[in-house]
C-alpha cells in the first residue's frame, strides 16, 4: 500500500528542460510545484567540474550521465511481423537521466522549425496536389503556427543565451543569417560563435555555390551572458566534450545553468531525485488526473497527489506512462484506431567524410553547436517536383570534438589496426572533416509504439516497444541531400570524399540520434492525436504532455528549440487560461 | 562564475533553515532539494585513478596473451611504443574488474533470442566472460597448430595471420566466435590507447602524443582563430602530471 503524501498543486514527471521551465512558469504563478526525478540530483560543481570533466572514457564511452539500460530500455522490431528485442545497451539513441536530463549533456544546436514545418500536410498539398503523399504516411498539420510560437522561441533563446545571426528580422532578410528562417521579433541574444577552420572552409565552400550558410545557432555561449532570470553564464571555452557530457564552464545552457539557480529560490518548489514515477493515477471516471504513484530509492511505493500532472519526461517514457496508466487509447495500426503511440519518428542523419589536403584542422578545438549549417534543402525550401519525396534536413559542418577513441573518421578501405593503422590515425585526425545532416522523418501507419508482451522493467511494468523502419520517402530524400552535401565538401578542396546517406534496415546500433519524437502527438482533432494545441490531453484534462513525444512528425532539425517553445506556449495558456477555470482549453 | 553565487550562499541558509539535502532523514528516502541549490562540498564523483600492480582479472597467462595481442594491434613503432608498454593490458584488467566486465547498468533480463544485427547485442555472456572464454580458446588454437605453444609464444608474423582471421571471425575458435572478440578487444586496446592516463593505459599519454590531441585542456579561446597552426602545448591529463608544466 502506498505511502499518501500531502497534497501538492502541481506534479512534475522529469526535471530536464521542460520540466525546468514549466516548474518556474507555474511555481511563479503562485503554484506549490514538485518535481520528481528519476534520476540524481546534478550539478556543476559536484558533478562536472573542469578538473575531469573532459573524460572520453566516463562520459561519452561509458555513458556516465545517461539513463541506464537496467532502469529501462526499449524493444525494436523493424516490422509488425518481426518479434521485438531489447535494446540492451543503448546507442542509436542515447536518453537522459538525472536533473537537467539530456539539457546536460546536449550539443546545443538550437533552431527553429520552418514555417512549412508546421502546416506541413496542407502546405505540401497545395503546392503539390491532392494525391502526392504516400497512402501509408500519415503526417498532418501542427494545431500551432510558426508565428503563435515565435514569442516562444524568442523566450528560450534568451532564457539561454542563444549565440547566433538573425536571418529574418520581422519579414527582412539579414545578411549572414539563414534567409530561409521565419520573422524573428528579435535577434539572438549573444552574437555568433567564432568559428574554428573546419566550419569556415564549410561556410565558403557552399557560399561558392549559391547556398546560403549561416552559423549555428548555439547554446555554447560566445560571450557571457545574463539571462532575464538573473542567471549568469560563461563564454564558451572550445573544449571539445559538449555532447554527452556536462559542461564545467558554465557555458552551455542547461537547466542547472539558466532556470535552477533561480528556481530552487522559490519557496513553492521542491525536487524529489531518484524516484521513479511508475503511474499517472485517475479518479473512478478515468478522467482526472488524482496524482502519481512512484518508488522512492529505498523501494517504497508513494502517492504524490496533486491538481494538475505535468509529464516531462523524455518521450519515450511519456508514451511509457500514459499506456501503463490506462490513460487515451492505445493506437492500432491494423485498423488505423487509437492515438497513443501513434505517428513515433526519428532523425534521419547522414554524412559526408571529407579529407583535405595540407591542414591542420586542430579538431579538438570545438563545440557541441559551433559551427556553419545550411537550409537550402530543409523543409519545402526547394522545389520537391519530380524528386519522388518530400522533406529535407539542416545540413552542417560542426564538428564537436576531437575527443580520440570516438571522433577519429575513417574511409572505409583505411587500415583497420597495426602500424598502418597508426600511420592513418595521426594523418586522419587532422585532415578528416566530417559533414553531418540532420534529415527529416515523416510519420507512418506502421511506425508506432506500444507495449512489449515479453519484456519488464525493474518495477513489473511491459518494456515500451518500439516498430520502426526506414519508409522509401526518406531512404530518398538521405540518398538527394547527402549527394549535395558531398558536392560542398568537393567544394572544399577535398581530395577524397565518402558519403554515408541512410541506408535500411533501422539498426539500434550505430549511433545516429537522440531526436525520438511522436506518439503522443498534438493535434486539432482527438481522433489522430493525444494532446491538443496546448498540450493538453483530449482524455484527462489536468494532464499535460511536454516534449517531443508532442511533434506529428519530425523536421529536419535539432528538436530543443521546438520543444522549450512548446513548453512556453504551454505555460502561458495554462496561466491564462487553465488557472481561472481548470477545463479541456479545446472542444474537440 | 557568477551564478555560483548562489550555491555557497544559499547553502549557509538553508543547511541551517530549509531542507536542503535531506536524504539522510529517516522519513524521506527521496533526496529531497527545496529553497537553495545544494552544495556538498567533497560529494564529488572524481575518477578512481588506476594504481598498485598485479592483474585483478586475468590470469598470469590471460595477461601474456592480451600484451601480446595489443603489442600486435598497437606496435611499437617511430610514432609510439607498443601496446603493452603502454599499459592497454592493464587497462583492460581493470575494465574486466569493475562495472564494464559485469555489464553493470544494461539491460539483461532474459529472454535471450538471438536477433538481426540491427537489434544490437544479445548475448548473457559478460565483457569479462567473453575475454575468459576466448583467450582459452585462442589459446588451446595455437597449442594445437603450434606444437604447445602459447599466442604469447609464437613469432609476430604467425600472431598478425591469426588476428587477421580473428578480425573476420574465419579463426574457428570451437565455441567463442573469433570475430565478436576480435571486436570486443579492439574497441578496448582503442579505449587503453586514448583514454586518459587515469585509467592505467595510454601511459606517458603515448596516444595523445602520436596524433596531437592535447588531452584535458578545457580551454582553447587564444587558438580558434588560428587556423591551420599546430596546437603549440602539450598534452595534459586529469590527474596532476608532470607534463603540465612541460613546454614544447
Amino acid at each position: 500500500m502506498a505511502r499518501t503524501l500531502p497534497h501538492t498543486d502541481v506534479a512534475i514527471i522529469g526535471l530536464g528542460w521542460t520540466g525546468a521551465i514549466m516548474a518556474y512558469e507555474l511555481s511563479g504563478a503562485g503554484l506549490n510545484v514538485v518535481a520528481i526525478e528519476r534520476g540524481p540530483w546534478r550539478d556543476t560543481a559536484t558533478d562536472f567540474p573542469p578538473a575531469w570533466a573532459p573524460d572520453e572514457l566516463r562520459y561519452a564511452i561509458h555513458l556516465d550521465l545517461f539513463q541506464r539500460p537496467e532502469q529501462s530500455t526499449v524493444t525494436l522490431r523493424n516490422k509488425i511481423s518481426q518479434t521485438a528485442l531489447p535494446v540492451r545497451k543503448f546507442s542509436s539513441f542515447l536518453p537522459g537521466n538525472g536533473v537537467g536530463g539530456a539539457g546536460v549533456h546536449w550539443n546545443g544546436m538550437t533552431y527553429r522549425f520552418l514555417e512549412t514545418d508546421f502546416n506541413l500536410k496542407s502546405h505540401l498539398i497545395k503546392r503539390y496536389g491532392n494525391k502526392i503523399l504516400p497512402d501509408d504516411m500519415t503526417i498532418q498539420d501542427w494545431p500551432v503556427s510558426y508565428q503563435e510560437l515565435e514569442p516562444h522561441y524568442d523566450r528560450f533563446e534568451k532564457l539561454s543565451g542563444i549565440s547566433g545571426t538573425a536571418g529574418n528580422l520581422d519579414g527582412k532578410i539579414q545578411p549572414g543569417g539563414n534567409p530561409f528562417e521565419g520573422p524573428r521579433s528579435s535577434d539572438y541574444p549573444t552574437p555568433a560563435n567564432k568559428q574554428p577552420l573546419g566550419s569556415t572552409l564549410y561556410g565558403k565552400a557552399a557560399q561558392s555555390l549559391g547556398y546560403h550558410p549561416f552559423p549555428v545557432p548555439s547554446a555554447n555561449l560566445s560571450q557571457s551572458y545574463t539571462n532575464p532570470l538573473g542567471v549568469a553564464m560563461g563564454q564558451c571555452t572550445y573544449c571539445g566534450f559538449c555532447e554527452r557530457f556536462g559542461c564545467g564552464n558554465y557555458s552551455k545552457a542547461s537547466p542547472q545553468t539558466c532556470v535552477l539557480p533561480a528556481l530552487m529560490l522559490r519557496k513553492n518548489f521542491e525536487a524529489r531525485t531518484n524516484c521513479n514515477v511508475t503511474k499517472i493515477n485517475l479518479d473512478s471516471t478515468g478522467k482526472k488526473a488524482t496524482g502519481v504513484t512512484y518508488v522512492d530509492q529505498a523501494g517504497e511505493t508513494v502517492f504524490q497527489p496533486a491538481d494538475m500532472v505535468l509529464v516531462c519526461a523524455f518521450s519515450f517514457n511519456c508514451v511509457h506512462l500514459l499506456l501503463v496508466s490506462g490513460i487515451g487509447k492505445p493506437y492500432d495500426p491494423k485498423t488505423n484506431t487509437g492515438t497513443v503511440g501513434r505517428n513515433y519518428a526519428y532523425q534521419c542523419t547522414s554524412g559526408v567524410l571529407v579529407k583535405l589536403k595540407d591542414t591542420i584542422l586542430n579538431p579538438f578545438i570545438s563545440g557541441g553547436a559551433i559551427g556553419m549549417s545550411i537550409d537550402d534543402f530543409n523543409g519545402d525550401n526547394f522545389d520537391h517536383s519530380g524528386l519522388g519525396f518530400f522533406g529535407g534536413g539542416v545540413m552542417s559542418a560542426t564538428k564537436t570534438g576531437g575527443r580520440p577513441i570516438g571522433q577519429i573518421s575513417y574511409f572505409p578501405d583505411d587500415p583497420k589496426w597495426g602500424s598502418a593503422w597508426k600511420k592513418t590515425t595521426k594523418e586522419n585526425y587532422q585532415s578528416i572533416y566530417g559533414l553531418g545532416i540532420q534529415g527529416s522523418v515523416y510519420s507512418y501507419r506502421d511506425a508506432y509504439l506500444d507495449l512489449d508482451p515479453t519484456y519488464k522493467d525493474p518495477y513489473g511494468s511491459p518494456l515500451l516497444r518500439m516498430t520502426f523502419d526506414w519508409h522509401e520517402n526518406e531512404l530518398k530524400m538521405s540518398a538527394y541531400v547527402t549527394e549535395k552535401l558531398a558536392g560542398i565538401g568537393k567544394a572544399m578542396g577535398a581530395e577524397r570524399i565518402a558519403a554515408f546517406p541512410r541506408k535500411a534496415p533501422y539498426s539500434v546500433v550505430p549511433y545516429q540520434s537522440t531526436h525520438n519524437t511522436g506518439g503522443a502527438v498534438m493535434g486539432a482533432d482527438p481522433r489522430t492525436s493525444v494532446v491538443n494545441r496546448y498540450l493538453q490531453s483530449w482524455d484527462v484534462p489536468n494532464l499535460f504532455i511536454m516534449g517531443a513525444s508532442a511533434f506529428p512528425q519530425n523536421a529536419g532539425y535539432n528538436p530543443t528549440g521546438t520543444v522549450a517553445a512548446l513548453a512556453f506556449w504551454s505555460a502561458k495558456a495554462i496561466r491564462e487560461q487553465y488557472l481561472r477555470n481548470p477545463r479541456p482549453l479545446v472542444h474537440a | 562564475m557568477p551564478d555560483r553565487q548562489f550555491t555557497r550562499r544559499m547553502f549557509l541558509i538553508s543547511s541551517t533553515s530549509c531542507m536542503a539535502m535531506i536524504g539522510t532523514l529517516a522519513d524521506a528516502r527521496a533526496d529531497v532539494y527545496h529553497g537553495a541549490l545544494p552544495w556538498s562540498p567533497g560529494q564529488d564523483h572524481a575518477p578512481v585513478p588506476v594504481t598498485g600492480t598485479g592483474w585483478t582479472w586475468f590470469t598470469k597467462t590471460e595477461a601474456e596473451t592480451i600484451e601480446a595481442l595489443v603489442d600486435r594491434l598497437i606496435p611499437e613503432d617511430e610514432l609510439s611504443p607498443g601496446g603493452k608498454e603502454i599499459g592497454i593490458a592493464v587497462y583492460i584488467d581493470r575494465q574486466l574488474s569493475g562495472p564494464f566486465g559485469q555489464d553493470k547498468g544494461l539491460y539483461m533480463a532474459p529472454p535471450f533470442a538471438e536477433g538481426l544485427p540491427g537489434q544490437g547485442l544479445q548475448s548473457p555472456v559478460t565483457p569479462a566472460e567473453r575475454y575468459r572464454k576466448s583467450i582459452a580458446a585462442l589459446n588451446r588454437y595455437c597449442a594445437d597448430a603450434y606444437f604447445g605453444k602459447s599466442f604469447a609464444g609464437i613469432g609476430s608474423a604467425e600472431q598478425d595471420k591469426i588476428i587477421v582471421k580473428m578480425e573476420s571471425g574465419t579463426l574457428d575458435l570451437k565455441g567463442p566466435s573469433s570475430k565478436a572478440f576480435f571486436q570486443l578487444l579492439w574497441q578496448n586496446a582503442k579505449e587503453g590507447f586514448f583514454a586518459d592516463p587515469v585509467y592505467g593505459g595510454n601511459r606517458g599519454m603515448a596516444g595523445w602524443k602520436m596524433i596531437g590531441f592535447p588531452g584535458a585542456r578545457y580551454n582553447y579561446l587564444d587558438w580558434v582563430e588560428h587556423h591551420n597552426e599546430h596546437y603549440p602545448k602539450p598534452p595534459v591529463g586529469i590527474e596532476s602530471h608532470p607534463d603540465w608544466t612541460a613546454h614544447s
